[in-house]
């Protein structure tokens, strides 16, 4: 079982926060003794990954100061469903998918509908980098750097009208790039909606990297919008087009189960999703679970879009 | 039916019959083996907790499938010493299911009795799950030669037959939990459909009497 080092990737090769803290999950479980003789058998960890071209992305104050979740967690456990329902099938199979060329459709409600280059959209606005808590319907979170500048920018640029109630998100749809479609688990474009106010929050980012380097496939490349107070899903990824809607969109994880999944969909501990309880959440690294908050943390930011909604029936 | 014109692989010798134990045994124990080491490596993924319970309650029902295919296998084959590894396979399935339950509420839920019972009255599928261990835990606890002996053959068959009731909440369980993709849970709903339904077969054919009767007449029947 002891390999050498010749025999290693280093995209094997374990993050050396990620390193240090498994022993703290191993200790916490009664294992110290293993974990100490398993000390011997693991390299020491040395950076890696590609050109990490928003190294100089101004810092955001909206940005938690909670410690980042390693890069190889955050690129090999993902929920992207058009590479397959595995957490691991993104990471191993997000490789077909081309991101360039990529244009982006903004049409719908608006004065000055266009059709964007990716490149265009990269240099739109100053990259910010936003550390935001994101926390999955399942029951788990991380705590991403993401890099991208708020989804406004784009949208101010397109003049929505005072029709444009509503943005819809709609991801690739191209089954050679994406081997997930072919399974009818969902149905397909992916489609994800925000009301216009959401999407004209400063919180709500359209995202093009994380932890300073372009987004990986498995994350949503090459452009994907996020949305930190909601759950996961509502941040749709390799995005194709944006409409600006009068009606609400119909969005596919509603449309796939309307009583498990709402339109908002808020991050809201008191409301459980009808199979599991939304209470708590296992942050990614950490042994115990937390407490999940009210907008996952972004109340203080966001409650007032809502003030006057009953929650409980628009969840 | 006389055994001397039986091929070998129909009635083994007690030494190869030990044999096979020894190999099935190493089989079952393998997967709890391999997380052990996949712990001990650090490679259970971003999240191993889930990794952990994923993977026991997958054994667990994979070796209750096995445990269940040994009455038609022997049915069909008259490999009728098949019946002497079905106790470890049962015992294995029984094992799995507590790691799955221990690692839910030691890993998982940290002893948070609290927890736990907000969670089980959330989640019905844990409620579901943990039946079908209740239900199991009589099973293992007589599964000893001497308590078929003390409860008598008739009785210990009618209590096992509970292991029927465990198949149908372990599917039920899986089923519940899946978010949207019910590929797996769906496998193992046919598997154990076909295990089940096998049954209500040979139950309607021993029923009758006849030339379609029962095969054997010497071997008790079993579940």
């Amino acid at each position: 079982m002891l390999r050498r080092s010749s025999d290693i990737a280093p995209s094997e090769i374990t993050p050396r926060d990620l390193f240090e803290r498994r022993r703290e999950f191993l200790r916490d479980i009664g294992l110290a003794g293993i974990a100490a003789g398993a000390s011997a058998l693991v390299l020491p960890a040395f950076a890696q990954g590609p050109a990490k071209v928003f190294a100089n992305a101004k810092k955001s104050a909206f940005s938690t100061t909670e410690p980042a979740t390693p890069y190889k967690d955050v690129t090999t456990y993902n929920n992207f469903y058009e590479f397959g329902t595995g957490k691991e099938d993104p990471a191993e199979r997000a490789g077909t998918l081309k991101t360039r060329p990529w244009t982006v459709m903004v049409d719908g409600e608006c004065a000055k509908p266009k059709r964007w280059d990716i490149d265009e959209i990269v240099r739109l606005a100053a990259v910010e980098e936003r550390i935001y808590r994101m926390r999955c319907v399942e029951g788990w979170s991380m705590v991403i750097p993401w890099n991208g500048f708020p989804l406004s920018e784009l949208i101010r640029r397109a003049e929505p009208t005072s029709k444009a109630k509503y943005v819809e998100f709609v991801t690739l749809n191209d089954d050679r790039q994406m081997p997930g479609l072919r399974s009818g688990v969902l149905e397909w474009p992916y489609v994800e909606g925000l009301r216009i106010d959401e999407a004209m929050h400063p919180l709500a980012i359209l995202c093009v990297g994380l932890y300073g380097e372009l987004l990986p496939n498995q994350n949503g490349a090459p452009v994907r919008v996020v949305v930190p107070w909601k759950y996961g899903f509502k941040s749709a990824k390799s995005i194709v087009r944006i409409r600006f809607t009068e009606q609400e969109p119909r969005t596919a994880w509603n449309k796939a189960i309307p009583r498990e999944y709402g339109f908002y969909s808020n991050v809201n501990p008191a409301v459980d999703h009808p199979r599991w309880s939304q209470a708590r959440e296992r942050r990614l690294g950490e042994f115990g679970k937390r407490p999940t908050l009210p907008f996952n943390g972004y109340a203080e930011q966001v409650a007032s879009l809502y003030a006057g909604m009953d929650l409980k029936r628009y969840f | 039916m006389n055994a001397n014109v039986l091929p070998r692989w129909r009635q083994p010798s007690a030494t190869q019959i030990r044999v096979v134990k020894v190999v099935i045994f190493v089989l079952c124990v393998l997967p709890a083996l391999r997380l052990g080491v996949l712990m001990w490596r650090n490679e259970l993924g971003a999240n191993p907790i889930e990794h952990i319970t994923r993977a026991t309650g997958w054994w667990a029902l994979t070796v209750l499938a096995l445990t269940l295919a040994v009455t038609p296998l022997r049915r069909v084959l008259s490999v009728h010493w098949l019946l002497r590894v079905r106790r470890m396979l049962g015992l294995f399935c029984f094992f799995y299911a507590s790691l799955h339950f221990v690692t839910y509420v030691w890993l998982d839920q940290f002893f948070d009795w609290q927890g736990i019972i907000a969670d089980v009255i959330k989640r019905p599928f844990i409620t579901v799950g943990f039946s079908a261990l209740l239900a199991m835990t009589p099973l293992a606890l007589t599964s000893t030669s001497a308590m078929v002996r003390r409860l008598g053959a008739k009785r210990w068959l009618a209590l096992h037959r509970l292991v029927y009731l465990v198949a149908i909440l372990g599917v039920v369980h899986f089923l519940w939990l899946v978010k949207k993709d019910l590929t797996e849970p769906l496998v193992f709903f046919g598997v154990f459909a076909l295990l089940l339904g096998v049954r209500v077969v040979y139950w309607l054919k021993d029923r009758r009497p006849g030339p379609a009767g029962p095969l054997r007449t010497s071997v008790p029947k079993m579940p």
